[in-house]
């Protein structure tokens, strides 16, 4: 007979099963309906939004503030994107914003008190040509002038610290050469940052408005006024738009232009395997960065899908090209499954930097431009709009990112610290 | 959208084409205002709706336009420059 030990059902457990009611406490209320006036409208539920919200009530003393999040708060790129945090960028700008937001996340469980999983695993950006060897080796310098934690590193080291990774690529792809080496490269569990951040601003008096459906911004005089939305109208002289992939329709409302252009950038996960894989992988020339979650399962993305597309369709051209070069990589992961696949929205900008601030209408600000690299981001830029939103003035890390960068031909390249060539 | 109709070689895989962004009107550059050129140069119109694109056939270096609907993907017609009718 099957020894099953002594029965340990816990009494709590127990409860559960036979109350009618969940009974733990919600992370957040859900408030009946809408006030009438808000001092700060925060259109999006995810992130960045949420941390915009807690930073408001904690550190500027802003309470009277909605979340409007036409689904559930993290279900846009929050709960999209490949959980990886970074620092390792080119541009002064760039460095310092990032790094920034790394110092946040390394305190944001106790911050937040709630265990988002925070795991600094060492991130490796593979080289496979002499060529972008030489783009790593400007990367690691611009960054240590910076003071961030980042080296070139030889095929020795990497075959170290990731056994194995074959470094041959199966002799059909070129050879690594090198990677970039960022030692607090990181991931964490992005849902629960949006949680946290959520329960944060709530308890000091934030409403989090799930399901409802911004449909117009009322302007008078070049000055916000107000917002309609699907429950109703809300007076309010400031709004933040944190809607990342959903800005372009966003930004019609209130007749401003942009250079963003969404497309959808996809995702897998396999089946759980035991630990191996410590480190953050990246192939640039392969177009594949992998990482191991605490589950086991392993997280893998690839370039964005080539043509403009607002929709969060998946596609077999995608799946079946990400796998052939994670197999490159790793060619023992052949008897591995795909368990799920989905797709996140881009907003892309044509140098790879947000755009963030204020903009030429009074009261409306932006938080946008997010496409491949907002989950990083989320901590400073909740923090630096909340700053903008209180004061009126772009905060100093992100006056580079305002939108009037572009009439002034004055952009931010970051396309070659993104992860791979888009 | 997995097909799509060439206006010399009839339907084909999509995996054949490469996109070439919106179709877009150039601004004299002589003639404009420094901010009528970075309007050109950067800003897009990357809202929801029906868009006129470029399009190009690799196999047989043709390009064309097509009017998608960039919600749904769906292809509404395409024809070559200068003629806005389907084939």
């Amino acid at each position: 007979m099957l020894d099953t030990g002594p029965v340990t059902l816990s009494l709590r457990l127990l409860k559960f099963g036979f109350s009618k009611e969940y009974l733990e406490p919600r992370m957040f209320r859900r408030p009946d309906g809408l006030r009438d006036r808000y001092d700060v409208v925060i259109i999006g539920g995810g992130g960045h939004g949420l941390a915009a919200a807690y930073y408001l009530a904690h550190e500027f003393g802003i309470t009277n503030v909605a979340v409007l999040e036409k689904s559930y708060i993290g279900s846009g790129g929050t709960g999209r994107n490949t959980a990886i945090i970074r620092s390792n960028y080119l541009t002064e700008e760039g460095v310092n914003f990032y790094q920034a937001s790394v110092d946040l996340f390394q305190d944001l469980s106790r911050t937040l008190d709630l265990n988002l999983f925070y795991s600094p695993r060492g991130h490796f950006t593979l080289a496979h040509s002499p060529a972008s060897l030489r783009t790593m080796r400007w990367r690691a310098e611009a960054n240590k002038h910076l003071g961030v934690e980042s080296e070139t590193v030889g095929p020795d080291f990497i075959q170290k610290k990731i056994p194995e990774l074959d470094l041959t690529c199966g002799g059909k792809q070129p050879p690594v050469h090198g990677a970039l080496y960022h030692p607090p490269g990181a991931i964490a569990r992005h849902d629960a940052v949006a949680w946290g951040y959520a329960r944060g601003a709530d308890q000091k008096g934030c409403e989090i408005h799930q399901e409802t459906t911004v449909t117009d911004i009322e302007i008078k005089d070049g000055a916000v006024e107000g917002v309609h939305t699907d429950k109703g109208y809300i007076q309010t002289d400031r709004v933040l738009s944190a809607v990342a992939g959903w800005t372009t329709g966003i930004q019609e409302m209130v007749g401003l232009r942009s250079p963003l252009v969404v497309h959808p950038l996809q995702a897998v996960v396999t089946e759980p395997t035991k630990p191996w894989l410590d480190a953050i992988v990246v192939s640039g020339s392969l177009h594949t960065y992998i990482s191991q979650s605490s589950r086991g399962e392993l997280v893998a993305g690839a370039a964005l899908d080539p043509y403009e597309l607002i929709s969060t369709r998946s596609t077999l051209t995608f799946a079946e090209g990400l796998a052939g070069h994670m197999l490159d990589l790793f060619p023992f992961l052949g008897d591995i499954k795909i368990m799920r696949q989905w797709a996140g929205l881009c907003d892309m900008t044509p140098d790879f930097s947000p755009i963030m601030g204020t903009t030429p209408v009074k009261g409306f600000y932006i938080d946008a431009g997010w496409g491949t690299w907002g989950f990083k981001a989320t901590p400073i830029s909740g923090y630096t709009m909340a700053h903008t939103l209180a004061t009126g003035r772009n905060h100093e890390l992100i006056e580079p990112f305002n939108l009037s960068r572009f009439s002034r031909f004055n952009l931010v390249g970051e396309k070659g610290a993104a992860s791979v060539g888009h | 959208m997995k097909i799509l109709t060439c206006p010399i070689n009839g339907p084909r895989p999509i995996q054949e084409f490469h996109y070439g962004g919106a179709v877009r009107d150039m601004p004299d550059p002589a003639a404009c205002t420094d901010e009528e050129w970075a309007d050109y140069v950067f800003n897009r119109d990357g809202a929801p709706g029906v868009k006129a694109e470029w399009w190009y056939h690799s196999a047989s270096s043709v390009w064309f336009i097509a009017e998608r609907d960039v919600v749904n993907d769906e292809i509404l017609r395409t024809y070559l420059w200068g003629k806005s009718e389907s084939p």
